[in-house]
C-alpha cells in the first residue's frame, strides 16, 4: 500500500481552496467540473488507439507522426495538453516509459497514473535495472529483444504502441483493444492472448 | 587512458539532488509497489486544483515542480504524491502574492 | 482531457515552424550532454537528468521548440529551445545492465554539444 493522506492534509487542502475562492479566484463548480473531466480520461482511450493501429496502417502512420492528432480524431481534447508521442515496439525492439524526475504520463490517453509509475522505486530502477522492473510484472521478453527505456524528462508524453501478439488474426477492434492494457501502454506488460480473451 | 577517462563522469560526479531519481542507489533493492488503487478523493481535489490554478495562469506546471523540488529530502520522501503537490501550490500562491498568510489562516 | 497539465508544451512549435533559429543538430548526430550541475550553484530546475550529464549519445530527432523550462519554473520570460530526442546506451552510464539496451531522452539544445570526428573514438 502507498503511505495514506495524513490527516491534516485535506484540512490544507480545503483551507487553500477556501482563501482562493475567498479571493474570486476559483469556484467550486470549477473544480468538481475539472476533476469530473479528468475522471473520464482512462487507458480504453489510449487501448483503442492501439487497436486501431494493428487493423488500419493508415490510421498507424497517423499515431506514429502525430499522436496528439490522433487523440483528437479518438475525440480527446488535446488543447493545451502536452504533444503525445507514440513508440512502435518492434520485433526486437521493447519500449518501457518513466519519468525519474516527476511523473510525466500521457493523462489525456490513460488518465491518472497509477501510484507504482509515481513510485520512487520505480523511478529510480526503471533507467537502470529495467528487466528487473519487467520480471515483476512477469514480463520477460524473448531472447534478442531490446529494451529502450524512455525516460520521460520534458515537453512530451509517451505511450507505446505493442507489437500485435500472434494468435488475433481476424479479430475484431473491440476484442483487439481489450487485451491492450494499461500496462502495456506504458511498457510494463505485453498484450496477453489468454484463455479468457480468446473465449470472448 | 585514465580511470576517469575509463569511467565516465561517474567516479566523481555529485550527489544528485532528491527529485532526480533515475538510478538510485537506495531504491535498487525496493521492488516496486503494484498498488492499484485510484488516487482518494484528496488526490483527485488536489489534481483538480493544479489544473486549474495552470489554466487561470496562476502557475506552471515548471513552477509547481520546481516547488515541489525545493521540498526539503526527509518530507520529499515522507509525504505522499498529492500532499508533495499541495505543498508546492501553497507555497507557490504565498510566494506569488496570490495569497497572503492571513488568508490561509 | 487535461488541458491545464502542460503550459509550457502550449507553447510549442512543431519542427520545421518555428521563428526559432535553425536547430544546431541533426538525427544521427553525436552530442555530450554536459557536464554541468547548476543546482551545485542555487535555486534551479532543469530536465537534464543526472546520470546523462557527461554522457555521449546520439540524436535521434528534432521534437520541437519549446520554452524553456528553467526559466518557466521561475515565472521568468521563457527563452525558446530546441529539444530534442537523444539516444544512450545503458551499460556504459550504469557500468551493468544488458548489452544493447538504451535509454531514449528529451534533452534541450543548450544542455548538448557537438562531438566532433576526432572524438568519436571515445
Amino acid at each position: 500500500m502507498s503511505a495514506p493522506t495524513r490527516p491534516d492534509s485535506p484540512v490544507r487542502l480545503e483551507a487553500l481552496i477556501g482563501a482562493l475562492k475567498g479571493r474570486g479566484i476559483l469556484t467550486e463548480d470549477e473544480l468538481t467540473a475539472r476533476q469530473a473531466q479528468t475522471d473520464c480520461a482512462s487507458p480504453e482511450i489510449g487501448a483503442r488507439m492501439v487497436a486501431r493501429a494493428w487493423l488500419d496502417p493508415e490510421w498507424r502512420r497517423l499515431l506514429l507522426s502525430d499522436g496528439s492528432a490522433a487523440a483528437e480524431a479518438m475525440g480527446v481534447s488535446m488543447a493545451g495538453a502536452p504533444p503525445l508521442g507514440v513508440l512502435e515496439d518492434m520485433p526486437r525492439r521493447h519500449h518501457l516509459v518513466v519519468c525519474t524526475l516527476c511523473s510525466c504520463y500521457p493523462r489525456a490517453v490513460l488518465g491518472y497514473p497509477p501510484h507504482w509509475y509515481k513510485s520512487f522505486a520505480y523511478r529510480a530502477r526503471a533507467v537502470r535495472d529495467p528487466r528487473g522492473v519487467l520480471a515483476e510484472w512477469g514480463t520477460v521478453l524473448p531472447k534478442g529483444v531490446e529494451v529502450r527505456v524512455v525516460d520521460s524528462t520534458a515537453d512530451y508524453r509517451w505511450m507505446v504502441l505493442p507489437l500485435r501478439p500472434e494468435g488475433t488474426d481476424g479479430w475484431s477492434e473491440d476484442r483487439l483493444a481489450a487485451i491492450v492494457t494499461r500496462d502495456a501502454l506504458v511498457g510494463v506488460a505485453l498484450p496477453q492472448v489468454t484463455p479468457r480473451t480468446v473465449a470472448v | 587512458m585514465s580511470d576517469a577517462d575509463i569511467n565516465g563522469p561517474t567516479s566523481e560526479a555529485p550527489i544528485p539532488v532528491t527529485h532526480d531519481m533515475g538510478g538510485a542507489s537506495r531504491f535498487r533493492c525496493t521492488a516496486v509497489e503494484r498498488d492499484e488503487a485510484p488516487p482518494d478523493d484528496f488526490g483527485k481535489r488536489v489534481d483538480a486544483l493544479r489544473q486549474l490554478l495552470a489554466q487561470k495562469g496562476l502557475m506552471t506546471v515548471d513552477e509547481l515542480r520546481r516547488g515541489i523540488e525545493a521540498i526539503p529530502e526527509d518530507e520529499y520522501l515522507a509525504l505522499t504524491y498529492y500532499e508533495r503537490w499541495l505543498r508546492s501550490m501553497t507555497t507557490l500562491m504565498l510566494e506569488k502574492g496570490v495569497l497572503s498568510r492571513e488568508d490561509l489562516r | 482531457m487535461t488541458p491545464a497539465e502542460g503550459t509550457s508544451a502550449a507553447a510549442s512549435d512543431p519542427p520545421g515552424k518555428s521563428a526559432f533559429a535553425a536547430p544546431r543538430f541533426e538525427p544521427g548526430a553525436r552530442v555530450l550532454v554536459l557536464d554541468d550541475w547548476p543546482e551545485r550553484r542555487g535555486p534551479c530546475h532543469i530536465r537534464t537528468p543526472h546520470y546523462l550529464r557527461g554522457r555521449t549519445g546520439t540524436v535521434q530527432r528534432l521534437l520541437g521548440c519549446f520554452a524553456s523550462p528553467e526559466d518557466l519554473a521561475f515565472g521568468r520570460p521563457a527563452s525558446r529551445r530546441a529539444l530534442y530526442h537523444v539516444l544512450f546506451e545503458q551499460q556504459p552510464i550504469w557500468n551493468e545492465g544488458h548489452c544493447g539496451d538504451e535509454l531514449l531522452v528529451e534533452i534541450f539544445e543548450h544542455w548538448l554539444e557537438p562531438i566532433e570526428a576526432t572524438k568519436k573514438a571515445i
